[in-house]
């Protein structure tokens, strides 16, 4: 659906008026559970998240309220399905109603009720109708030693399950740090090939959305910016999206002031720690890891919830190079763009120098001196004169 | 405004690493400067590490609690810093320690020269040779003979700021918003050190970048970094060198194949390594010699025994006396 | 050879003492202020120029320009030309007033002035530090003008006793009194050694204290011939030009050898290149030649020496030659640690203008007390 919908769907234009005109407080049609007031917001927000316009929130509410729901088959690999709790803990809108009702999540490896052959019989069915329609979610490594056969369902491998349901998906998404790049079983010395999906079909475009977990809001954000226009969003070289992806938790971070005016917490539990210093002793790879944390926070449990804002050091699960390879404690290497701007520089200007009281008063001496000196060498002039007689 | 030409000129006239006092002072400078001293065996130091630095301040942090300094805020700053934040700009009557920072162009690549930044560390280098100790009227700066550290006693200083005036890094500094002020200079946390700890700087810094130690052994280390590939890994030591702190592994920067500080001024106790020119960061161009030996030198060859003085006393009581008798004679008439 | 000095016989008060004295209390207004909020509150001094015009102008430049007593005693006692006798006693007071005042300028610069006195504990001295010998002599010149001068007090109030023993060693007194400022003056270009690469190659030389003790002497000599200028032509007293015009040929002479003698080191050192690069520092130093060039050319040629006018030109020159030498290598051609700039502050600029200011109210009030002037004819005249 978001295929076809591709060019209608950004080229739609919006009639405000009857957006404005609608009641609000109707619930929408497509049944999510919401009052059409709720989604607007809820879609507003996943537009200010993505760092869009208003319009864009209003773009998306009417997308998500469009009858045609887009299909999603998620495929489950080497992992702990701690992606889908993150994502099941969202709450605005609550996951249940966005699966259900905004997107139509056709087929889950572990929330599907089936179970057995008719599971696979339904995915393979949807799969069919929805060819070249559908939206596929890998969530796990891939583990590629022995020929795959680390990780099987229904008796075929990890890498031909993505290869098959990659043939006929509209869009790929690898949500967490092992579907991105192979998470923690790929760390060494990996003992079954773990990969993430992009390796196994190099060919796709994958839009990863690391993290582990990532956060729900990158991921939603994310479907439902393809939903509403049918492409995916501007990635980094990583294949992560920009708006996700995009800036140093260095630089945002709260804590933040603390790093720049030298206030660290040493160990865990000591002053500085209680007091909220900057963590980059305690190992915090914050400043080498690109990832909008500190901007959206996490668990929807208010501002500053986030592993750094609660006080553990960010272990940089967003960056293959980061996570489950450089140790907890390890510093990271500063990445930051530039200085500080408060930072004084070697060859700053210092110093007091002339201000025009103090030119006024050397000014004001040097006349005087010259005045006196021109008034007695006159005098002397009148002199010289008849000098010559007193002198001789 | 002359930086350059400035820079310019000092590169041309003092670069020329032993020729400096000759070219600037004459042959005749050499004849009459003392014989230089030597560094105290058991002598220590530090090694800052600039392209280790990633200017997180920790040691201002330090030092500043370590050593008692109130926070600084220049006036220029005052207005959104409202004593907040510590921002001295300059080593000062309140800042023992300062990280500055090097930017050219964009500022975005650490340690390079174009368009990059580099962040470099002001405090006292403990010179083997120090001017500071050779100007001070009533020794209030002194040097342990033991370890090196030059240390000042406000209790014998008259505050005639000639170390402050005299020292090649600008280092001692007189604090004039006291009306009871005193000079104030890093001692290398001398108290620390009675303490058998290390100074506080070294003791906070993440990365290692300040790193304390004997100097001999620093200068091992300095060596071993300048040999190592750029870009292969290396375990650099944290706090003190040869301690049980865990160490912090990195690539090798791209440092400048030299040294500041291991000739500078006769020779520092304090070293720096960087990943761009020295100059650069502001540290200046002070020539292989200290210059308190040029000056001892000639005061001491003026002054030898008062030998000259004396005998010129003598002649000229000599001469006074003869030539003034007639005149006071007069005077007395008058 | 015999001559008397009188007492200027005019009133005290004037309104030019009275312009004096108020400059002078603006200026005790900042001492105090200074004492009170610390130098910061007061001057413009910074990490990078921790020695001002308290320093520059008041130590180093003022007792420059009291070398005059230095100079005379020199000719006089030394060199044994008499003929100059009429001369000493107003240099020696105007020397006395400016090492006197430069000593007490060092009182309100000292940042720790109430520890001043560790200067002269035997057991905290430097002898490695210039500074202690610059300190240590400069105190004892003080007290070496002051016994110079105090016949001159001692013949006012009628003494004679004492006058007479104090006399009778004068001699020794008068040779410390040559040989102390050519310690010290020399000492204060000794005091620059130190600085190195810190200052302008156009300044720094192993040199320095040579070219800072003929310099001083040479300045001694012109501040005669201007203080005696000066005096003769604001209170119309008869001329003493005929006796300065003699005098001048030495001035001149010492002017051209400091000159011959720096340009040539300069050369020879290869350091030329500094005056031809039309910065800051080339400028002043090009001034600073020019004028001493101008003060010896005048002074040499006989016509120039006739002037009054001339020769008076010539010693202003050299004067100013002389203050910027040492104001340029004190503070124009040092370069400090770090891009630090310095202009003083209006406080600390009315401070050094009232040290100058008290300078010459106290000379104008002792002429008229003591018997100084030898031209100043006997009060008969204007009663």
């Amino acid at each position: 659906m978001a295929a076809t919908r591709d060019q209608a769907g950004s080229s739609r234009r919006i009639d405000f008026e009857e957006v404005l005109s609608r009641d609000l407080d109707e619930p929408v049609k497509a049944g999510i559970g919401l009052s059409r007031r709720e989604l607007m917001k809820f879609c507003a927000g996943v537009a200010a998240t993505m760092g869009l316009s208003t319009a864009a929130g209003v773009r998306m509410a009417e997308a998500a309220e469009a009858k045609e729901r887009p299909p999603v088959i998620w495929l489950h690999g080497q992992e702990c399905t701690g992606c889908s709790e993150s994502l099941l803990r969202s709450y605005h809108p609550t996951l249940e109603s966005l699966i259900l009702d905004v997107i139509s999540l056709d087929y889950h490896d572990t929330l599907c009720v089936g179970a057995g052959h008719q599971a696979l019989d339904y995915k393979h069915a949807m799969m069919e109708k929805h060819k070249g329609k559908y939206v596929l979610v890998t969530e796990g490594g891939c583990p590629t030693k022995d020929g795959g056969i680390h990780c099987k369902v229904g008796g075929k491998t990890q890498i031909e399950l993505i290869k098959e349901a990659a043939e006929g998906a509209a869009a790929i998404i690898s949500i967490g740090s092992c579907a991105s790049w192979g998470g923690i079983q790929s760390a060494d010395p990996n003992p079954t090939g773990a990969k993430g999906t992009q390796e196994i079909i190099p060919d796709k475009t994958v839009v990863k959305i690391p993290g582990c977990p990532p956060n729900p809001y990158n991921f939603l954000s994310t479907v439902i910016y393809v939903l509403t226009f049918g492409k995916v969003p501007e990635l980094d070289q990583e294949g992560r999206p920009k708006f996700a992806y995009g800036r140093l938790i260095h630089e945002n971070c709260e804590r933040r002031p603390h790093f720049d005016a030298g206030r660290f917490a040493l160990e865990f539990g000591d002053y500085g720690h209680r007091q909220g210093f900057c963590l980059y002793k305690l190992g915090c790879k914050g400043p080498e890891t690109y990832a909008n944390c500190p901007a959206i926070g996490f668990g929807d449990v208010g501002e500053g919830q986030w592993p750094v804002g609660i006080g553990h050091p960010c272990f940089g699960c967003v960056e293959k190079e980061t996570a489950f390879t450089k140790p907890i404690h390890s510093l990271a290497t500063v990445k930051t763009y530039a200085p500080p701007a408060a930072f004084p520089d070697v060859d700053m200007a210092l110093g007091t120098g002339m201000s025009p009281g103090a030119a006024a008063v050397v000014g004001g001496a040097v006349g005087v001196a010259v005045g006196a000196g021109a008034v007695l060498l006159s005098k002397m002039g009148k002199k010289d004169g008849s000098e010559g007689g007193e002198q001789a | 405004m002359t930086l350059d030409r400035r820079q310019f000129l000092k590169g041309a006239a003092f670069s020329g690493a032993a020729g400096a006092a000759t070219v600037a002072t004459g042959g005749e400078a050499a004849a009459v400067m003392r014989p230089p001293l030597d560094m105290p065996e058991k002598a220590i130091g530090m090694l800052y590490d600039s392209a280790l630095c990633i200017g997180c301040k920790a040691c201002v942090d330090a030092c500043k609690s370590a050593n008692g300094m109130p926070a600084e805020i220049p006036s220029t700053l005052a207005a959104w810093n409202e004593n907040t934040w510590d921002t001295g700009e300059s080593l000062s009557g309140k800042t023992l320690n300062v990280i500055k920072v090097f930017r050219s162009g964009t500022a975005k690549q650490k340690d390079a020269e174009d368009n990059g930044y580099a962040f470099v560390k002001r405090h006292c280098l403990h010179c083997v040779d120090p001017s500071c100790i050779s100007v001070c009227p009533v020794t209030a700066m002194q040097k342990d003979p033991e370890t090196g550290v030059v240390t000042h006693d406000p209790d014998r200083c008259i505050g005639c700021r000639y170390c402050v005036y005299g020292c090649p890094f600008g280092v001692p500094q007189f604090d004039v918003s006291d009306p009871y002020g005193r000079i104030q200079k890093c001692q290398f946390c001398n108290h620390l050190l009675k303490e058998g700890k290390i100074p506080a700087c070294c003791d906070v810094c993440p990365t290692g970048a300040s790193l304390f130690g004997p100097v001999v052994e620093l200068q091992g280390e300095i060596d071993r970094r300048l040999a190592a590939e750029p870009g292969t890994n290396f375990v650099f030591p944290r706090g003190e060198i040869g301690s049980d702190r865990p160490p912090h592994e990195q690539a090798v920067p791209r440092y400048k194949k030299a040294v500041y500080g291991l000739t500078e001024a006769g020779g520092t106790q304090v070293r720096y390594l960087a990943g761009v020119p020295f100059t650069s960061l502001g540290l200046p161009a002070v020539g292989d010699i200290s210059y308190a030996r040029l000056a001892e030198g000639v005061q001491h060859t003026v002054y030898k025994w008062m030998l000259a003085p004396i005998i010129g006393l003598v002649g000229l009581v000599f001469l006074v006396r003869r030539n003034a008798a007639d005149k006071s004679g007069s005077e007395d008439q008058a | 050879m015999a001559h008397t000095a009188h007492r200027l016989a005019r009133a005290v008060i004037t309104p030019t003492t009275i312009v004096l004295a108020v400059i002078v209390a603006i200026a005790v207004y900042f001492i105090v202020q200074r004492y009170l909020y610390g130098l910061g509150a007061v001057t413009n001094i910074n990490p990078g120029y921790p020695w001002g015009t308290w320093v520059v102008v008041d130590i180093v430049i003022g007792t420059a320009l009291g070398c005059g007593g230095f100079a005379m005693a020199l000719l006089v006692y030394v060199f044994n030309r008499g003929e100059y006798h009429p001369l000493v006693r107003p240099a020696l007071l105007g020397a006395l007033f400016g090492y006197t005042l430069g000593g007490f300028a060092v009182l309100f610069d000292l940042g720790r002035y109430w520890q001043a006195y560790n200067l002269v504990l035997p057991w905290y001295t430097n002898l490695n530090s210039v500074m202690v010998e610059i300190a240590l002599c400069v105190m004892a010149y003080i007290l070496v003008l002051w016994i110079e001068f105090s016949p001159t007090v001692l013949e006012r109030f009628g003494w004679s006793g004492l006058r007479r023993f104090v006399e009778r060693w004068m001699f020794v007194v008068l040779a410390l009194g040559v040989l102390l400022p050519t310690m010290h003056q020399s000492s204060l270009g000794s005091a620059l050694l130190v600085m190195g690469t810190k200052l302008s190659p156009l300044w720094f030389t192993v040199w320095l204290p040579l070219l800072y003790v003929t310099s001083a002497l040479a300045m001694g000599y012109a501040i005669v011939i201007f203080e005696a200028t000066v005096v003769s032509e604001s209170f119309d007293l008869p001329s003493e030009h005929s006796l300065l015009s003699k005098m001048s040929t030495v001035v001149g002479g010492l002017a051209a050898a400091w000159l011959v003698f720096r340009y040539g080191e300069l050369i020879w050192r290869g350091d030329f290149g500094y005056a031809l690069v039309g910065d800051l520092k080339a400028v002043m130093f090009w001034i600073e030649n020019l004028l001493m060039a101008f003060a010896a050319i005048v002074l040499l040629v006989p016509a120039g020496r006739a002037s009054k006018r001339a020769s008076f030109l010539a010693a202003v020159a050299l004067l100013l030659s002389g203050s910027l030498y040492r104001l340029d290598s004190y503070l124009v051609g040092y370069d400090p640690v770090g891009n630090w700039h310095y202009f003083p502050s209006v406080p600390e600029l009315m401070v050094t203008i009232g040290v100058i200011a008290l300078e010459i109210l106290l000379f104008l009030i002792f002429i008229k007390a003591f018997p100084v002037l030898a031209n100043a004819r006997p009060a008969a005249r204007n009663a």
